[in-house]
């Protein structure tokens, strides 16, 4: 997909994140399911400008998008048909965070 | 213009929605009002708005499977359509427009099965629009969370030795699966092949079938 | 009804509970593949983004989810973000209703026949 390795990438693949736990009004592509969970970085894809502002027919900057895994234990807990399967996602940079710089859980 | 929009039955053998002789809704008549400004203020033209639809409706479940059963067939075209799969279609020749697409590869060992859970995300410039049910609130709600149980109702059930992928389209890329290729297929041509590739498969919610012999 | 208590939206579905998967199909009409193509074109052409449908459709709420078809929907956000982008006034489509309106009783009559 035309991804180039950033120079300070945050989040190389397989770098262990977690989605931000925010619940702000308005439209977003991270969904509520995943928010505050735990996942890796599965892929770059590419910079795409910021739905959150075109969706507004407002001047976007643009975002990093990564495509995170996450394990379906992870996710769902107990309520998992096997916690093993996977599902992946495409976040943008700016409702992911590092782990290392987490905040209690 | 060669294609008629009046048929009562699509090429797919389903009736189309009712329109020309039902009560004019009013939805109906906003569509036709904004269709006539946008043409008044030349912002589009007729001739641009039926050619947009006569390049929607060549767009088919068939164009897919001629890239899986390629892919089946040609390893390094699977290569290329795993590494990059907007330019591999292109490179045989689909329009998919703008769209960016990534191709998913059924193995032994994963079966992936792609959703959108925030709207109703599809890789429509490939495969066509999408079914009904893959826009429906039951399809949207359970598949990232009981993908097995959603499998299981498509008539696809799955040992629990074999670790699903749940593909979530959430932002700007668009999904496909490339299904298994079917034992006892090897003297198929690539065109028989193509034939096995059903959409479901393609999404995930089926798995490619060898022809009854 | 947009937000439930925790601030999860309506169409933010993933992990709900939810019936079964029906597999009713329909064919779409002809005034549904204009609706499809205008979206197409209108975005395109810079008026408006995918963005900016999907966000009017979240804003319009589940009511509508539940009781308007998929390209009733998209005509209504369609038009609401060409009004947004200036594509034409809100008294402009006013009045380009009423004429359509006034050709007939049907969508056949009230689009000429085209």
């Amino acid at each position: 997909m035309g991804t180039q390795a950033l120079v300070n990438d945050p989040f190389a693949v397989g770098t262990s994140v977690r989605i931000r736990p925010f619940m702000p009004p308005g439209h977003v592509r991270a969904p509520v399911y995943l928010r505050g969970k735990t996942g890796t970085i599965e892929r770059a894809i590419a910079p795409f400008k910021n739905p959150e502002q075109l969706a507004y027919g407002l001047p976007a900057k643009e975002h990093m998008l990564y495509r995170v895994r996450f394990r379906a234990g992870d996710v769902w807990d107990k309520d998992a048909e096997n916690p093993d399967d996977m599902i992946e996602a495409e976040i943008y940079a700016h409702w992911i965070e590092k782990m290392d710089q987490s905040h209690a859980a | 213009m060669p294609h008629d929009h009046h048929d009562h039955v699509s090429p797919s053998g389903h009736p189309y929605r009712a329109d020309d002789d039902t009560p004019l809704s009013y939805w109906q008549t906003m569509e036709i009002a904004v269709r006539e400004l946008l043409v008044e203020k030349d912002i589009t033209t007729a001739e641009e708005i039926n050619t947009q639809i006569d390049a929607m409706d060549a767009r088919s479940p068939a164009i897919g499977a001629a890239l899986v059963a390629r892919a089946w067939c040609d390893p390094e075209f699977k290569t290329q359509l795993l590494a990059d799969a907007s330019a591999a279609s292109r490179e045989m020749g689909f329009d998919i427009g703008p769209m960016h697409l990534i191709a998913l590869e059924n193995t032994a060992d994963t079966h992936n099965i792609v959703v959108c859970t925030l709207c109703s995300c599809y890789p429509r410039n490939l495969l066509g629009l999408p079914p009904d049910w893959y826009k429906s609130r039951a399809y949207r709600s359970r598949t990232v969370k009981e993908p097995r149980k959603v499998l299981s109702e498509f008539g696809v059930n799955l040992p629990n030795s074999m670790p699903i992928r749940v593909h979530d389209s959430t932002a700007d890329m668009r999904y496909f699966v490339i299904p298994m290729r079917p034992d006892g297929t090897e003297d198929l041509s690539q065109d028989a092949l193509a034939a096995l590739v059903t959409r479901d498969s393609m999404i995930g919610t089926g798995i490619a079938t060898a022809p009854i012999t | 009804m947009d937000t439930q208590t925790d601030g999860r939206r309506w169409h933010d579905m993933g992990g709900q509970d939810a019936g079964p998967i029906s597999d009713d199909q329909h064919d779409f009409s002809l005034w549904e593949k204009r609706v499809d193509a205008l979206m197409i074109l209108c975005s395109g052409k810079g008026y408006f983004t995918v963005d900016g449908l999907r966000r009017v459709l979240e804003d319009m709420g589940e009511e509508a989810f539940e009781t308007m078809s998929y390209y009733e929907r998209w005509i209504a956000s369609i038009n609401q973000n060409l009004i947004e982008s200036s594509a034409y006034t809100t008294e402009e489509l006013a009045t380009k209703m009423a004429e359509v309106e006034a050709r007939g009783t049907t969508y056949g009559d009230a689009s000429l026949g085209k």
